[in-house]
């Protein structure tokens, strides 16, 4: 095997990673909530487009600078979440599962409306001053805003585990996340831990806004990539995570290696002869299908806890 | 003879689980029926038949995601996937056999039952958010699959032509006769829907939507049951399809991306989870929300907006807002939905005007 395609293969892989990194970065905001709140946030990817959209409209029309753009934006979305979870999810806890679901399904519609109606539904650029000349390692080209991305999600993984595993707040909000009302029991004030943990979805969605909107340029498909999410804390398990950085790093390479090698391979003779599909692809649903075949073997996903029902 | 009940009389089971409870719902239902099979055709304009038309493919398909949803307490986000299997099927044997409406409804029905069962087989082990996600999964697989599959899809674009149906040599062309062809589907699915609902079959989705352990240990096969909910509701996303595809004339997947299985399932929220009249409702509501939003603002809008492009940009914007917030509003505020609404208001005349 000549070394080319060795080295191709890695810079695929590598990339895929990074790349799986960022999404798993917008999956920890699903996950915090979920874990701590057993609400089913399927408004992350909006979250994410609005922080977005919002950072790049003030720095493009109103020549706020980033940094007080961001500041900004973490506020907001910090003062959002929070309204969010007591006037939308509070009222709802202890409902059905669909429910929940539609509710922030609605959410999703509704931030799509809102938002490119206040700052317009233009595609903007938005410039964080990460030079764009690929970083080469060996013969590996590597995108330095996947990078960046990996390098803060992998950071924020850091002291995300740090602060539940260290930190008081933390240790609480594991609690909460356990049981509520054993928690609401040992003297802990469930709500404000609630409020911690939509505000912490909120930084990591303005995060995942700034990285993934300089590196696909931000309008409404923004939100697309929280499609992304469900793979990846389907795979990892609903409540962890770690699993949460596993998942995300295998739909990336995954998605990688499709667009790289299953896609090009669908276009042989050999393929279309078994198989007879037109086009590519492959990467919009390899992810989806692993899941579903991992949800067979694994039902509550590599890292999830599995729940032993009573009646 | 056109009075209502004054409380509740019902002394047996039969009578508890009747059609028609009292001598003026066959009042109401004759009345109907003449308003919607004779008074509409010939009073309504073509435009407005075109809406009635789209409120009728959509009520077969909130009948079908309610009998899995509101009955069975499973979830589908990829029912829209469903009615482009529907459509597909149908667009090929109409096309390559040339075979009949009343053959191709069905099989498109059928086959979306099949491809159901397939993407339903996780319920078996899995629930709640799980097996949401997987059928938010079918959804980009099956769309995928149709899309990239020459020999379904037709190729380029993925959109197939599809004759007219014909009745006994008349070939349906105009809104009017499509109008009949579709009213007369949907009042099937209603019967259909109202004796599953009343059935052995209904009573034991109920009773696996309470509680689905419980419905196992009380001898309900619950696997069963749990594929037959999703044999049934995608027959009826099936049927959905291939309507919509012999009134527009064309199979498109486009037309059934994941926004339309979201909109089913706003239906049977909005209208009210697990009753029939909730999904007439629903489907009804969501159906006309954008139309009533676009006929505001093209009447009232230019007064206040000046510029003609940014009335538009906001008219498909509001559009969201108002079916983003109206789904939370209705899940907050009033989770049984407008089913909910309309039994307060036929309660609160039950004895008026003696209340008390």
């Amino acid at each position: 095997m000549d070394m080319f395609a060795v080295w191709y293969f890695v810079e695929t892989t590598v990339n895929g990673a990074l790349i799986g990194l960022m999404y798993a970065l917008i999956a920890l905001g699903f996950v915090l909530i979920y874990k701590s709140t057993d609400a089913i946030n399927f408004a992350q990817g909006q979250f994410v487009m609005i922080s977005g959209v919002m950072v790049a409209a003030l720095a493009a029309d109103y020549g706020v600078p980033i940094v007080l753009g961001v500041i900004i934006a973490l506020v907001f979305m910090i003062l959002f979440n929070v309204m969010l979870e007591r006037i939308v999810l509070r009222p709802m806890i202890g409902r059905p599962v669909v429910a929940i679901i539609m509710a922030t399904i609605g959410l999703a519609a509704f931030l799509e409306g809102l938002f490119p109606m206040i700052f317009g539904a233009t595609t903007r650029a938005l410039d964080l001053g990460i030079p764009n000349d690929p970083i080469i390692v060996g013969q590996v080209y590597l995108t330095p805003i996947n990078l960046v991305g990996g390098a803060v999600a992998l950071t924020f993984f850091g002291a995300f585990s740090i602060f539940f595993m260290k930190s008081r707040k933390g240790v609480a909000l594991r609690a909460v996340a356990d049981n509520h009302q054993v928690s609401m029991a040992m003297g802990i004030n469930v709500e404000r831990y609630f409020v911690l943990a939509w505000s912490m979805a909120g930084v990591v969605a303005v995060l995942g806004g700034l990285l993934w909107g300089s590196a696909i340029g931000v309008d409404n498909t923004l939100a697309v990539v929280g499609l992304k999410v469900f793979p990846v804390v389907i795979l990892g398990g609903l409540e962890s995570i770690v699993g949460c950085i596993v998942g995300g790093i295998i739909v990336g390479v995954i998605e990688a290696w499709g667009g790289t090698y299953i896609d090009p391979a669908m276009t042989q003779p050999w393929f279309r002869d078994f198989f007879p599909f037109e086009g590519g692809g492959t990467k919009d649903f390899l992810p989806y299908l692993l899941m579903i075949v991992v949800l067979f073997f694994k039902p509550y996903g590599l890292f999830g806890k599995v729940i032993i029902e009573r009646v | 003879m056109f009075h209502r009940e004054s409380g509740y009389y019902k002394t047996s089971y039969a009578s508890d689980s009747a059609l028609y409870p009292l001598p003026i719902a066959r009042f109401a239902v004759a009345g109907f029926a003449i308003l919607f099979f004779v008074v509409a055709p010939l009073l309504v304009s073509s435009y407005y038949l075109t809406i009635l038309n789209l409120v009728g493919i959509a009520i077969v398909g909130a009948l079908g995601l309610n009998i899995l949803v509101g009955l069975t307490g499973q979830i589908s986000i990829g029912h829209a996937a469903f009615m482009s299997v529907g459509a597909y099927t149908a667009a090929n044997l109409a096309t390559r056999f040339d075979l009949p409406f009343w053959i191709t409804l069905p099989a498109g029905g059928l086959m979306a039952a099949a491809i159901g069962i397939i993407v339903g087989f996780p319920s078996v082990r899995i629930k709640g958010l799980y097996l949401a996600i997987s059928t938010l999964a079918a959804q980009f697989i099956i769309d995928w699959f149709i899309v990239h599959t020459p020999a379904i899809s037709g190729g380029f674009q993925a959109s197939i032509q599809v004759p007219r149906p014909s009745v006994f040599g008349i070939i349906l062309d105009t809104q009017r006769e499509l109008y009949l062809f579709i009213l007369v589907t949907v009042v099937i699915a209603i019967i259909i829907a109202l004796n599953i609902a009343r059935s052995r079959v209904g009573r034991a989705f109920i009773a696996i939507r309470d509680q689905d352990i419980a419905a196992e240990i009380l001898g309900i096969d619950v696997r069963r049951y749990k594929l037959m909910a999703f044999a049934i509701s995608s027959f009826y996303a099936g049927v959905t399809g291939v309507l919509y595809t012999y009134y527009s004339g064309v199979a498109n997947n486009e037309f059934f991306p994941l926004v339309v299985s979201i909109d089913y399932l706003a239906m049977v929220i909005i209208g009210g989870m697990g009753s029939v009249l909730g999904a007439i409702f629903g489907a009804t509501f969501v159906t006309l929300l954008p139309i009533a939003i676009d006929l505001f603002m093209t009447s009232v809008g230019p007064y206040l907006i000046e510029d003609t492009g940014a009335l538009s940009g906001i008219k498909s914007h509001m559009r969201l807002i108002l079916f983003g917030g109206l789904i939370m509003f209705f899940l907050v505020v009033e989770p049984e939905g407008l089913n909910r609404l309309w039994l307060n208001i036929r309660s609160y005349f039950r004895v008026w005007p003696f209340s008390y």
